[in-house]
C-alpha cells in the first residue's frame, strides 16, 4: 500500500515545496532551507523506489479517470527510473549552486525562479512515472510553461524574445505533431498505455508507424532534433543554473527520454529493427550529431557553444532509441545519465565563470586556469567525459552505443560516433588546456586565484566527481538499463 | 405535484418573473429575484439532466395545456437538450452572483429593474428555444430571447456610447436571420402541414428532393449561421460582446452561441435529418469549410486585438468554428467532441468574461494596457484569466484539451487528417493571443503604478472562480460531461 503511492509522493514532494517557497518568500534564508530541504525530501523518496524496481516490482497509482478509458495514472519502470534519480539527485546541487549564483549576480524575482523551479522537478518527475501517452503529455506541457518564467527569467526584452521562441517551437511541436501521433495512436488501437513491446504492432502498417515515429519524435521538441532545435540556444538567455539544470538535464532529457520511452513502450523496439522504421529519423538525428557539432565549434560564447553540444548529445540518444537495436535502448539510457552529468558540470563552469570574472566568451577565457583551476580542472572533467574518454563515465555510454550501432547493421552511424566525438574534442578540449597553458589575455584574470563563492564550487566538484564514480561505477545506472527491455 | 410539469416550469417561472421584476422599485429587489430565479432553474435542469441520462430512459415529453402532438405544443427533452438546459441555467445562476456588484458599477440605478427584466426574458428565451420540440415556437422565443438581448447590449451605453450602434447592428442583423429562419420554417409548413419537430423528420423523410424543402434547407441554414455567427456570418458579435455590459458579455458568450448551435444540430440532425442533411445535401462541404475559416482567420484576427473584450470575443467566432467542425464531420467521436465543447467553452469563456468583468470593475476598462503589470496587484483574478486562457489553447488538464481531443479524434475517424491539422493549428494561434496577455499580465510593468489597485471584491472573485475552477476540474475529471455528450450523440442518431 505505502510502495504504491510512493510514485504519487514523488510528485507531491516538489509541489508542496513550491507551495512552500512561495509562501516564504520574504524570508530569503528560509526560502533556500525550504528548497534545499524539498530537493533532499524529493531525492529520497525517489531513491527509495530504487530497490524495489531493481527487484521487479512497478509500482503504480491512478490519480483519475480523465474520461472513460484514458487515466491519469503513475508507473515506475526502469528507465523512467534513470531519469527521475538523475533529475531529482541533480536539482540538490543545483539548487546550493542557484544560492551561489543569484546571490552573488543578485538577480531578482527569486521566490519565482525558486518556485517554478520546482514546478519543474515535479513536471519532470511526472514524465519520468507517466503510464501512457495522455500523463507524458500532460506533464510535458507543464515542464514547458512552468520553465517559460525562468527562460524569460531576465525579463528584458531579449529574455522575453528567447522565451517566445522556447515557447513557440515546444508548443508548436508537442500539439501539432505529437498529439497528433497521441490521438492518432489512440485512434487505431484504442489505448494510450505503455505496454512492454508496444502497442502499434499488428493495428498499423509499418508506413503508417513509420510515420507515427517520426511525428513522435519531431513533437517532442524537447529532444531539439534540427530543425527543430533553436529553441535550445535561445534559451541559453537564462541565468546560468537554468541552463544547467533544465537545459542540459531536466528538459531536454525529457525530451531523449520520451522518445526511448516511446520507441521501447509505443512502437517496440522489435518492430523498429524488423521493419526498419527509423531510417529516416536515423539520417536527421544523425546530421544533427555532426551539424551540431560543427556549428558549436564557430561558437564563441561559452553558453552557446555547451547549448549546440548538447543538441548535438541528444541525437545520439534519439539515435539509439531509432535505429531498431536492443543494445541501443541500454546505451541511449546510459547516456542520458552519464551527459548529464558532463554537461551540468561544464555549465556549471561556464556559471561560475561568469560569476567570478564576468567573462562569457571563450576568447576571453585564456589562462583562466590559473586564476580558477579548481573550475578550470572540473571543466576538463566534464569535457573529456562528454567526449567519451576513460576514466569518465561517458565512455560506457558512448561504448555502448557504438555496439548498438553494429547491432543494428548501420556501420555509418559507428562512423558518426566518432566523428562527432573528434569534433567534441576539437570544441571543448582547448577551452580547458589553453586556460591552464595560455597566458591570461584578458585583465581581469591578471589577478590571483579567485573562484566563484563556495556554494558555486561545491556542485561543480561534486558533479565532476560523478564523471569518473559513474567511470568506475557504470552499474549504478546500468543495472537499470538492462532491465529496461525484459 | 410539481414533478409531471417540470419541463413547463422551466420556462414559465423565469418569464412570470421577468415581467414581476419591473415592479419591484429601484433597489436590490429585482436582482434577488434574478438570483432566486436562476438558481431554482438550475435545480430544475439538473434534475431533468438527471431524469433524461438514467440509462436507457425515453425522452421527456410534455404537452403544453394538454393539446396532444402534432396539434399542441410539445417539449421535448432528450440528453441534447437537458444537457444544453443544465449549461445555460448554470451559467445564469453564476453570472446572477456577480451581476449585482457588475451591474451597479456599469448602469445607473433607475435601469436596474429593465435590466433584470430583460436577463430574465432573455433567459427565457434560451431555455425556451432548447426545450421546445415544435419549431414555430422555437421562432417565437428565439425572438423573444434575441430581442431582449438587443435591450442588454445597449444598456451598456453609460459606459461607451458605441454600446448603441453595436447593439442596433445585432438588431438588423439578429432580425435578419431570424427572418430566414421563419420563411425556412413556413416553407417547411407549406409542405408538410406541421410544426411538430418529429413530425416534421417523418414527413420530410422522402423528400429530400422536393424544391421548396431545399429551400426551406437554405433558409434554415443560412439563419441559423447568423445566428451562432457561423464566419463569415459574425459581424455583429465582435462590437455585441465588446460594448455590452461585463456580465452581459459573460451570459451571452456562454450561452446564447450554444444555443444558436443546438438549433444546429437540432435541425440539421433531428428534423432534416443525416440522410438529407448530409448524404444527399452534402451540408458537411460548406459546413467544414466555413469552420475553418472561422478557426484560422477569426484566431489570426484575435491576436490583433488591443481590447481584451473584443480579442475573446474574435476568439468565441473560433471556438463556434470547433464546434460547427464537429458538427460537419457527423461521427460519434467529432459529435461528442462538440457536444462537450459546447459546455466546457460555455464554461472557459464565461469564466474569463467574469474575470475580464472584475479587470473592469477595478479600473474601467479592459485593454491589453490596463492589463499590465495586473498579476501582482490582482492576482487571483490574472490568475483566473490565464487559467481560463489555457483552457482556449488546450493545454492538458483544462477543459478545452478534452474537447480538442475528441474532435482530432473525430478528424482521424473520418479519414480527415488535414482537419486535425487545422484543429490544432488552431491552438497555437490561440496561443498567440493568449500569450499576449499573459505576458502583460506577468511580465510587463503597469502603465500607472501610482494608481492603487487593489484584487478584486469576493463577490465578484467566487462566480469567477466557480466557472474556472469547473474548466479544470472537467478538464481532469471530464466523465461525466464526456459520458453525457456521448449520450447527446446517441440521441442526435449518431451511435459509435
Amino acid at each position: 500500500m505505502t510502495a504504491a503511492i510512493t510514485p504519487a509522493l514523488a510528485l507531491a514532494v516538489p509541489g508542496l515545496g513550491a507551495l512552500l517557497v512561495g509562501l516564504t518568500g520574504r524570508w530569503p534564508k528560509l526560502r533556500e532551507t525550504v528548497t534545499l530541504v524539498t530537493a533532499l525530501a524529493t531525492f529520497a523518496v525517489v531513491a527509495s523506489l530504487a530497490p524495489g524496481v531493481l527487484q521487479g516490482e512497478r509500482p503504480a497509482v491512478d490519480l483519475v479517470e480523465e474520461v472513460p478509458g484514458i487515466r491519469l495514472a503513475l508507473v515506475v519502470e526502469p528507465l523512467g527510473m534513470i531519469y527521475a534519480l538523475i533529475a531529482s539527485f541533480l536539482w540538490i546541487f543545483n539548487s546550493i549552486y542557484s544560492f551561489g549564483y543569484l546571490r552573488a549576480n543578485r538577480e531578482h524575482k527569486q521566490t519565482r525562479y525558486y518556485t517554478c523551479f520546482a514546478v519543474a522537478i515535479a513536471s519532470a518527475l511526472g514524465i519520468a512515472f507517466s503510464a501512457n501517452l495522455f500523463t507524458l503529455f500532460l506533464f510535458y506541457e507543464a515542464l514547458t510553461f512552468s520553465t517559460f518564467p525562468l527562460v524569460a527569467h531576465k525579463e528584458t526584452p531579449e529574455a522575453i524574445r528567447a522565451g517566445r521562441i522556447y515557447l513557440g517551437i515546444l508548443v508548436f511541436t508537442s500539439t501539432c505533431l505529437m498529439l497528433l501521433a497521441i490521438i492518432w495512436t489512440y485512434a487505431v488501437t484504442g489505448t494510450v498505455d505503455f505496454r512492454e513491446g508496444g502497442i502499434l504492432e499488428g493495428k498499423v502498417t509499418p508506413a503508417v508507424a513509420a510515420v507515427l515515429l517520426v511525428l513522435f519524435v519531431l513533437g517532442t521538441g524537447k529532444a531539439a532534433v534540427m530543425p527543430l532545435h533553436f529553441w535550445l540556444p535561445a534559451a541559453m538567455v537564462a541565468p546560468t543554473p537554468v541552463s544547467a539544470l533544465l537545459h542540459a538535464v531536466a528538459v531536454v532529457k525529457a525530451g531523449v527520454f520520451i522518445v526511448l520511452k516511446i520507441a521501447v513502450f509505443t512502437v517496440g523496439v522489435d518492430f523498429i529493427s524488423r521493419e526498419r522504421l527509423g531510417d529516416a529519423l536515423c539520417w536527421l538525428a544523425g546530421g544533427t550529431v555532426i551539424v551540431a557539432s560543427l556549428v558549436a565549434l564557430t561558437k564563441d560564447n561559452l553558453k552557446a557553444r555547451l547549448a549546440y553540444s548538447t543538441v548535438s548529445q541528444l541525437s545520439y540518444i534519439v539515435l539509439a532509441a531509432v535505429m531498431g537495436s536492443r543494445l541501443g535502448i541500454v546505451g541511449g539510457s546510459l547516456h542520458i545519465a552519464m551527459h548529464a552529468f558532463g554537461k551540468i558540470t561544464l555549465f556549471f563552469c561556464a556559471g561560475a565563470i561568469y560569476t567570478a570574472h564576468h567573462l562569457t566568451e571563450v576568447s576571453d577565457m585564456r589562462g583562466i586556469g590559473r586564476v580558477m583551476p579548481v573550475t578550470t580542472a572540473c571543466f576538463l572533467v566534464g569535457a573529456l567525459s562528454v567526449i567519451g574518454l576513460p576514466p569518465l563515465g561517458g565512455a560506457w555510454s558512448k561504448w555502448f552505443l557504438g555496439l548498438a550501432a553494429l547491432e543494428a547493421d548501420r556501420i555509418a552511424l559507428l562512423g558518426v560516433f566518432l566523428v562527432s566525438s573528434l569534433l567534441n574534442v576539437a570544441y571543448l578540449l582547448p577551452i580547458a588546456i589553453r586556460g591552464f597553458i595560455d597566458e591570461p589575455t584578458h585583465a581581469v584574470l591578471r589577478g590571483g586565484v579567485q573562484e566563484a563563492p563556495l556554494a558555486c564550487v561545491l556542485p561543480i566538484v561534486v558533479t565532476a566527481a560523478g564523471c569518473l564514480v559513474l567511470f568506475v561505477y557504470p552499474e549504478l545506472v546500468f543495472q537499470f538499463s538492462n532491465q529496461i527491455l525484459r | 405535484m410539481i414533478a409531471p410539469h417540470l419541463p413547463a416550469l422551466i420556462v414559465v417561472v423565469p418569464l412570470v418573473a421577468g415581467l414581476v421584476a419591473l415592479f419591484l422599485g429601484r433597489g436590490h429587489l429585482p436582482w434577488l429575484l434574478t438570483l432566486l430565479v436562476t438558481w431554482a432553474v438550475f435545480a430544475l435542469s439538473a434534475t431533468l439532466l438527471g431524469r433524461v441520462l438514467v440509462a436507457g430512459a425515453p425522452p421527456v415529453e410534455y404537452a403544453m395545456g394538454s393539446w396532444p402532438a402534432p396539434w399542441g405544443i410539445v417539449y421535448r427533452v432528450d440528453a441534447v437538450n437537458a444537457f444544453v438546459l443544465t449549461i445555460v441555467s448554470g451559467i445564469a445562476a453564476v453570472c446572477a452572483v456577480f451581476a449585482r456588484l457588475s451591474v451597479a458599477a456599469e448602469i445607473p440605478a433607475e435601469r436596474w429593474r429593465f435590466f433584470y427584466s430583460a436577463w430574465l426574458l432573455c433567459l427565457t428565451g434560451l431555455l425556451g428555444i432548447t426545450i421546445t420540440g415544435d419549431a414555430f415556437n422555437l421562432y417565437v422565443l428565439l425572438e423573444i430571447a434575441s430581442l431582449s438581448t438587443y435591450t442588454l447590449v445597449a444598456l451598456g451605453v453609460q459606459k461607451d456610447r458605441r454600446a448603441l450602434t453595436a447593439a442596433f447592428r445585432y438588431l438588423i442583423l439578429g432580425t435578419v436571420g431570424a427572418t430566414f429562419l421563419l420563411l425556412g420554417i413556413g416553407h417547411l409548413y407549406m409542405k408538410t402541414g406541421t410544426l411538430n419537430m418529429v413530425d416534421l423528420a417523418d414527413r420530410l423523410a422522402g423528400l429530400q428532393s422536393d424544391r421548396v424543402v431545399l429551400t426551406a434547407f437554405a433558409l434554415i441554414v443560412t439563419g441559423l449561421g447568423l445566428k451562432v455567427a457561423l464566419f463569415p456570418l459574425h459581424m455583429w458579435l465582435p462590437n455585441a460582446y465588446t460594448y455590452a455590459p461585463s456580465v452581459v458579455t459573460a451570459f451571452l458568450a456562454a450561452t446564447a452561441t450554444k444555443v444558436g448551435a443546438y438549433m444546429t444540430f437540432r435541425f440539421l440532425f433531428t428534423v432534416f435529418g443525416l440522410r438529407v442533411t448530409f448524404d444527399f445535401l452534402s451540408a458537411d462541404v460548406f459546413l467544414i469549410g466555413f469552420s475553418c475559416l472561422a478557426i484560422l482567420v477569426a484566431s489570426v484576427l484575435a491576436i490583433r486585438q488591443n481590447n481584451i473584450k473584443r480579442l475573446l470575443a474574435y476568439s468565441s467566432v473560433a471556438q463556434i468554428g470547433y464546434i460547427m467542425l464537429g458538427l460537419g464531420l457527423h461521427n460519434h467521436a467529432s459529435v461528442t467532441g462538440a457536444v462537450v465543447h459546447v459546455f466546457n467553452h460555455a464554461v472557459m469563456k464565461g469564466g474569463l468574461f467574469l474575470a475580464l468583468g472584475a479587470v473592469v470593475y477595478r479600473l474601467g476598462g479592459a485593454t491589453i494596457g490596463e492589463l499590465r503589470g495586473l498579476g501582482r496587484r490582482m492576482p487571483l483574478t490574472a490568475a483566473a484569466i490565464v487559467v481560463g486562457g489555457m483552457g482556449l489553447v488546450g493545454v492538458p488538464a483544462t477543459a478545452g484539451f478534452i474537447s480538442k481531443w475528441y474532435l482530432v479524434a473525430g478528424c482521424l475517424h473520418g479519414d480527415a487528417w488535414p482537419l486535425a491539422v487545422v484543429i490544432l493549428v488552431g491552438s497555437i494561434l490561440a496561443l498567440l493571443y493568449v500569450w499576449r496577455v499573459v505576458e502583460a499580465l506577468y511580465f510587463a510593468v503597469p502603465e500607472n503604478p501610482s494608481l492603487p489597485v487593489r484584487e478584486a471584491p469576493l463577490a465578484l472573485l467566487v462566480p469567477t472562480w466557480v466557472l474556472i475552477g469547473a474548466s479544470l476540474y472537467f478538464g481532469l475529471h471530464a466523465t461525466f460531461t464526456v459520458a453525457t455528450a456521448k449520450a447527446a450523440a446517441v440521441a442526435l442518431g449518431v451511435g459509435e
